[in-house]
């Protein structure tokens, strides 16, 4: 493949680990009205989970895998029934900062347990050095994932029970939908997708840091709000978007220190042309 | 009111102090700090200390007018500190600094016109940022000013003046940050800082006072029906983020000031958040006050944490502050805890210890017992807003064991 093709795939590769990221944000955002900054860390659990069952215990990957999962689902749970739930029904701000606060928690916890040193996690040995097929492999991976989602949401019982919440928390209240069983089912959904993009995140880079949840956080968040926040089409179309601008911006040689500042400005211009995102919907606001 | 006003006709009445404490607090800090500055006592890493509570003390000043007064949620604070931080000392490095060696240019001169520098073109920036917070609504705004404050970081990370800086010989900037010899002299700086902190405070509770003051608190309260009333939205919310802006670029300058030298990549959105935001809300929001109390105490607790707590054990700081953080929102905030916080608070206790050493009102006089009528209401206590979340939800919540809507068929 030509060099161009090789960076499309990485670009569209990097694009679907945000995206599969940004649905948390978004899939949280749409149901619990709440921006959840302390999603990035569960990124960075996932990864030390990872590191801790794979190169410390020696584990076989697919079983690091599952477990790396199935701790960030249970974990993104108990955020939610400990700092979440008892602030349910207060102002949105107070939410953000006790999400800043967990995530805040989440950092120095792991940073006392592991310490500041960044560490080497080779979950796949054949596959390092040979980008196209790493990017094959998450694309693939993604584009399933987010199939199955759209699925889920669309098909099942708990996913039509999700739309209602998003809709009109009152009103599905009153129809009788457990709304906190909902919101939980959204955390463990949005944990999950994000254990799996820190699996993928470790085939990009194989490094684990205790800040290394707040890059990909930050840029997914941008792509949740790039697609219109709430929506789950608009965070696929916003991750790959920043994918896209990433990879490209990384290429070219002048450019790759501004990479950063391209993306938030093209986030800046997306939203004054259209202030809910891409295919957010726009709230008529009442007195 | 026949009266005609201007934007700025409250300047004419002179400014009025009022919430003494907050005042006396800082002349006595200042005085005493002035003797202890005079008398040498305390060490570096104090004075240090004292400026740091001072600098951020004026930039939670300035991010507490935008978020607590406006009812906007700024998340790229940093960026402003870090723009006046740089035009600021800049600007002392190299147009001052040629005047200086002339013929001993005072420093305190020259501290007060780049704050004033950094200051006006952090403003000019803010009123580049209230064009978007015209058109976007809460969050897709907070988004827009952390994009902004990390666009900033990088265009300073990657700028490279040095070539104009080195006619002079010295480098002041380079890729990492900007390194100045104007150092000012670390025994009296923190008293400067602590002034302009103070007239900071005076200006904002004589600006909220004012009726341009409730004009903002109109808007934050209800922006739609503050337009209905009358209110200039456009006006308000443009002059509050200049505003907000300049008192950002002094305090970037008042840090630029105190440190020898600095970095870009410290104005993250993590400082924004962290060591901004967190503390405007831990101090109540729209509480002028409670934001410098909670400056203060942040301030201190990191630093006796982090002697406390050395090697190993330094996380463990990060570990209680992220708790501290966690439980006092969540005390603050949470509605089940309501009718627990209404009776044990700093304002009940306050109010107790004001009863004991304060006479009894006499009720025939009235000279004493009414409040001050130009006060206006307390603006705590009339309900704005009627959630209706909170009543639909207290009323027909289901209990959370009761999967109701699973078994329909």
């Amino acid at each position: 493949m030509s060099d161009f093709w090789t960076l499309a795939l990485g670009a569209l590769a990097l694009g679907g680990v945000y995206a599969l990221i940004a649905l948390g944000y978004t899939m949280v955002y749409g149901i619990a009205k709440m921006l959840n900054f302390a999603h990035g860390d569960i990124i960075m659990v996932g990864a030390y989970s990872a590191f801790v069952t794979f190169m410390m215990l020696g584990m076989p990957v697919w079983l690091c895998i599952i477990i790396a999962i199935i701790f960030c689902t249970l974990l993104g749970i108990g955020i939610e029934k400990a700092a979440y739930r008892p602030l349910r029904g207060s102002s949105p701000l107070a939410i953000l900062i006790t999400a800043i606060g967990v995530s805040y928690l989440m950092e120095s916890i792991v940073y006392l347990a592991f310490s500041s040193a960044p560490k080497n996690v080779v979950l796949f040995p054949s596959l390092q050095g040979n980008p196209t097929a790493t990017a094959l492999i998450t694309l693939g991976v993604a584009t399933l994932l987010m199939v199955a989602l759209v699925l889920f949401i669309n098909y099942t019982k708990i996913g039509k029970a999700m739309r209602a919440v998003s809709e009109d928390r009152g009103a599905a209240q009153l129809m009788g939908i457990n709304v906190n069983f909902v919101i939980m089912v959204t955390f463990a959904i949005g944990s999950a997708l994000a254990a799996v993009a820190a699996v993928f995140w470790l085939m990009k880079t194989p490094l684990v840091t205790y800040t290394m949840g707040s890059l990909p956080g930050i840029k997914a968040f941008s792509a949740a709000v790039i697609g219109g926040i709430g929506s789950i089409p608009g965070a696929m179309i916003g991750g790959i978007i920043m994918g896209l601008i990433e990879t490209f911006c990384d290429s070219i040689p002048g450019l790759q220190s501004y990479t950063m500042a391209i993306e938030f400005a093209i986030l800046v211009i997306i939203l004054l042309i259209r202030p809910s995102g891409l295919l957010g919907k726009t709230k008529r606001e009442k007195v | 009111m026949s009266e005609k006003r201007t934007y700025f006709s409250y300047f004419k009445k002179g400014l009025t102090i009022r919430n003494y404490w907050v005042y006396t607090l800082f002349a006595v800090f200042i005085a005493i700090g002035l003797v202890l500055s005079i008398t040498n006592l305390p060490k570096a890493s104090t004075y240090q200390l004292f400026e740091q509570i001072g600098y951020t003390i004026v930039i939670v000043i300035s991010l507490s007018l935008v978020v607590g007064f406006l009812g906007e949620l700024s998340l790229g604070h940093a960026g402003f500190m870090s723009i006046g931080a740089f035009t600021g000392m800049f600007f002392q490095q190299v147009v001052l600094n040629s005047l200086a060696s002339q013929k001993g240019f005072p420093a305190a001169i020259a501290l007060f016109i780049s704050m004033i520098v950094g200051g006006t073109v952090a403003a000019i920036f803010g009123f580049i940022i209230s064009l978007p917070a015209l058109r976007l609504k809460g969050d897709y705004l907070a988004i827009v000013t952390l994009a902004f404050g990390e666009i900033v970081k990088v265009f300073f990370q990657n700028i490279d003046i040095q070539s104009i800086t080195n006619k002079k010989g010295s480098p002041v900037w380079s890729t990492t940050g900007i390194i100045h010899d104007f150092r000012f002299d670390y025994k009296w700086l923190y008293i400067i800082i602590f002034a302009i902190a103070l007239l900071f405070i005076v200006m904002i509770r004589n600006l909220l006072r004012s009726p341009h003051g409730r004009n903002i608190m109109a808007i934050r309260d209800n922006e739609i029906a503050a337009k209905a009333m009358g209110v200039n939205v456009t006006f308000y919310k443009i002059f509050v983020f200049v505003l907000s802006a300049f008192i950002a670029g002094v305090a970037g300058v008042l840090f630029g000031a105190s440190q020898a030298t600095f970095a870009a990549a410290k104005f993250d959105y993590n400082y924004s958040i962290n060591n901004i935001l967190v503390i405007v809300v831990l101090g109540g929001m729209g509480n002028l006050e409670g934001s410098i109390i909670a400056a203060l105490v942040v301030a201190l607790l990191n630093n006796r944490l982090q002697s406390v707590l050395s090697g190993d054990l330094a996380a463990l700081k990060n570990v209680i502050y992220a708790m501290v953080l966690i439980v006092v929102v969540i005390y603050n905030n949470a509605p089940f805890l309501k009718p627990f916080r209404e009776k044990y608070n700093f304002r009940v206790l306050f109010n107790t210890i004001k009863a004991k050493f304060s006479k009894p009102k006499d009720p025939d006089d009235p000279e004493k017992g009414l409040p001050d009528p130009s006060y206006g209401a307390d603006w705590s206590k009339i309900p704005t807003k009627i959630p209706m979340d909170a009543i639909v939800t207290t009323d027909v919540l289901p209990s959370n064991e009761t999967d109701d809507w699973k078994g329909e068929n």
